[in-house]
């Protein structure tokens, strides 16, 4: 995002009606932009592509807890009451399986190059705070300073994102703690709040780039007024405020010189090692190498697709799996994501969205654990 | 902007292996073959002794394989692989004239350049000389910058002994210390038998000017370091080369990560006292 040469423009705050989403997103797709946003699919609110003409669901929101999702319909045409679903907008720059390469033989050997297709440019319509950071993080792993991906980084450069502030909180949800939410700061092209009460209903709306401004310059929009921004601060604070689940601040040190503590067997009994919590997490990053011949054997190819800390294939070095144990292995997830990311990227690779407490089989909550693992570690010092 | 390491070359896509040809094989054992391998266009191939590349066999898949050649001839693409999975298996198959996919080099080596001065104990055990061969071919090659130099190599047995005839050769020098021993040998074999730490035991360095490099599997390694300290070497001086899953060597896929650091490009070589908490935690 390059800075805006209208300062004036870029702090100007609109509002516009609910309504103006589908001429937002019909501008977007306009612009050449495949628009990703919320849909109802299998009872679960997940990204998927809109067309000119589709609106985002109105009259949703949903229940979360510990291994448990449920949407639920309304009648009051609120458009983003829910958070966030099982998906988060990761797939799309990271897909889940992909091609890297192909590889022919030649008369002197083979030949190694990329063939797959130019990079969609992508427009993540509603993407909470908690997503717009998840992407920041990701951003920074893949490209690391020596080197850079360059499918990831290629989608990435083209990318759109109008993020939504949340105005609630589902019971899940612990952003405030991680600093990433429920409004975002920074990382948005456009920004919407949605403003819902008196019967009024309408939409804050900011810029955040100059791609963002000039979208914006092609929607019908008003000034906004100072009570309307008073009533959005006050739905983000009011979703804060929601949320009952608070990540310590001292996780990263906590997690770091307990690397003994006897309660990762306890979680281990528990842990199905399924994986689900990395499939969900919009910031896990480990993908495994495929190496593929079809019925041709002077063709082969790359692939690489996503794969879990979960698995004991993961670990594997000649002569076995490093961590054989679902103790071992959930360790590494948690340790990985709270602390040792800290020394890898510089910040926390948890950005709070409580995917991986309500998508765990067994309700495994990475607040609860760190907290249980702080709270009893001077015990553990006596009788570990 | 991705810079290829081995040629210096801005290249676009860190992804993407070269075509190199094998142009010479030795079979060091049974299981182990050692490949020299030749770039495209006769490029050279400039890298630090203890660093790595991912080597790929065409449809099979790619594995990381220390480098096990000289520093001083980068013409030649040395690696010496042992037979452990489908990929090893896939090179031990190669023959002359045949390509192999070459990404690289990754990572940090031995810290050659850093401990002149030092008398220098390299310990391997089994196939972990060789990416330890570079260094030591390093530190002969500048014979006079450094102290005492001892090689401690432990094998299973003594038809496992990889770089036999360097052994002999590197053994006849006065101008340096080498011991073997074998965990296990039939009547006839008049060396050692037992484990490499007992050679820490009795060789001759100078513990408060001597740095450490050691290579092996973890629990050689672990018991090595122990002995180097009951010596009264500083473990900050210990260097030890590690060991993970690796699928990119970018620091992407995830696989390595040992504690806070990524074995791809923090590793594969440590300052054992960087990693000392992470060495002794349990993994299970």
């Amino acid at each position: 995002m390059s800075e805006l040469s209208d300062l004036s423009r870029r702090n100007d705050v609109h509002v516009m009606k609910p309504e103006g989403t589908e001429a937002l997103i019909r501008a977007l797709i306009e612009d050449g932009y495949e628009v990703i946003g919320p849909k109802v699919i299998a009872q679960a609110m997940l990204y998927e592509p809109y067309e000119a003409g589709e609106t985002p669901p109105a009259g949703w929101t949903d229940e979360q807890d510990g291994g448990r999702y449920r949407l639920i319909a309304r009648d009051d045409g609120k458009l983003f009451d829910y958070v966030v679903g099982p998906q988060g907008f990761k797939r799309y720059l990271f897909p889940p399986r992909e091609k890297l390469w192909s590889a022919k033989r030649t008369a002197d050997g083979f030949a190694v190059g990329r063939d797959g297709a130019p990079a969609k440019a992508y427009a993540f319509f509603g993407a909470r705070a908690c997503e717009v950071a998840a992407i920041g993080i990701q951003d920074r792993v893949f490209d690391n300073g020596e080197f850079s991906d360059p499918t990831y980084n290629a989608r990435r450069a083209k990318a759109f994102i109008v993020s939504v502030d949340c105005s609630r909180s589902a019971s899940t949800c612990f952003c405030a703690s991680m600093g990433t939410g429920p409004a975002p700061e920074a990382g948005y092209d456009i920004r919407l709040s949605e403003i819902f009460e008196d019967g009024h209903h309408m939409l804050l709306v900011r810029s955040g780039s100059e791609a963002g401004a000039a979208i914006l310059e092609k929607l019908d929009l008003k000034k906004a007024k100072k009570a309307d921004l008073e009533k959005a601060d006050a739905n983000s604070r009011r979703a804060a405020e929601m949320q009952t689940r608070v990540m310590p601040d001292d996780a990263r040190e906590v997690l770091a010189r307990n690397m003994k503590h006897s309660h990762w067997v306890e979680v281990g009994k528990r842990c199905l090692g399924c994986g689900s919590c990395t499939m969900v997490c919009p910031t896990c990053f480990c993908a495994a190498m495929e190496d593929v011949t079809g019925l041709d054997p002077d063709s082969a190819e790359r692939w690489r697709q996503w794969d879990t800390c979960f698995s004991v294939n993961h670990s594997f070095i000649h002569g076995g799996a490093i961590r054989q144990e679902a103790w071992s292995r959930y360790r590494q997830w948690i340790t990985h994501k709270l602390s040792f990311w800290h020394e890898q990227f510089g910040q926390s690779g948890c950005v709070g969205c409580g995917r991986c407490i309500t998508w765990c089989p067994v309700a495994i909550d990475i607040v609860e654990e760190t907290r249980t693992i702080r709270d009893s570690e001077k015990t553990e010092a006596l009788h570990g | 902007m991705n810079v290829h390491p081995g040629t210096a070359k801005p290249v676009e896509d860190p992804m993407l292996p070269l075509t190199y040809e094998v142009v010479g094989i030795k079979k060091e054992l049974p299981d182990t073959v050692t490949l020299d391998l030749r770039a495209p266009n006769g490029m050279p191939f400039e890298f630090e002794p203890g660093q790595f590349n991912m080597l790929y066999a065409f449809g099979v898949g790619e594995i990381p394989i220390s480098i096990s050649g000289d520093t001083s001839d980068p013409m030649q693409l040395v690696h010496t692989i042992r037979v452990v999975g489908k990929v090893s298996q896939a090179f031990a198959k190669l023959k002359e004239g045949d390509s192999i996919g070459v990404r690289g080099p990754y990572g940090v080596g031995w810290p050659v350049n850093n401990i002149k001065g030092s008398d220098v104990v390299i310990v391997g055990g089994g196939l972990g000389l060789a990416p330890l061969r570079p260094a030591i071919y390093s530190v002969l090659a500048n014979r006079g910058q450094f102290g005492n130099v001892v090689i401690l190599y432990g094998a299973r047995t003594p038809n496992d002994l990889l770089f036999e005839e360097q052994l002999h050769e590197w053994r006849g020098r006065f101008d340096l210390h080498l011991d073997v021993i074998v965990d296990r040998a039939e009547a006839g074999w008049p060396g050692r038998v037992g484990v490499v730490t007992q050679l820490i035991d009795h060789a001759v360095f100078d513990p408060e000017e001597t740095a450490a490099l050691v290579c092996g599997p973890e629990i050689m390694m672990r018991y090595a370091v122990q002995a180097l300290a009951d010596r009264g070497v500083d473990t900050k001086n210990v260097y030890v080369s590690m060991e993970r899953n690796m699928h990119c060597a970018l620091g992407f896929c995830g696989h390595c990560q040992f504690g806070g650091t990524f074995v791809c490009r923090d590793g594969p070589v440590f300052a054992y006292d960087t990693i000392s908490e992470l060495f002794t935690t349990r993994e299970a």
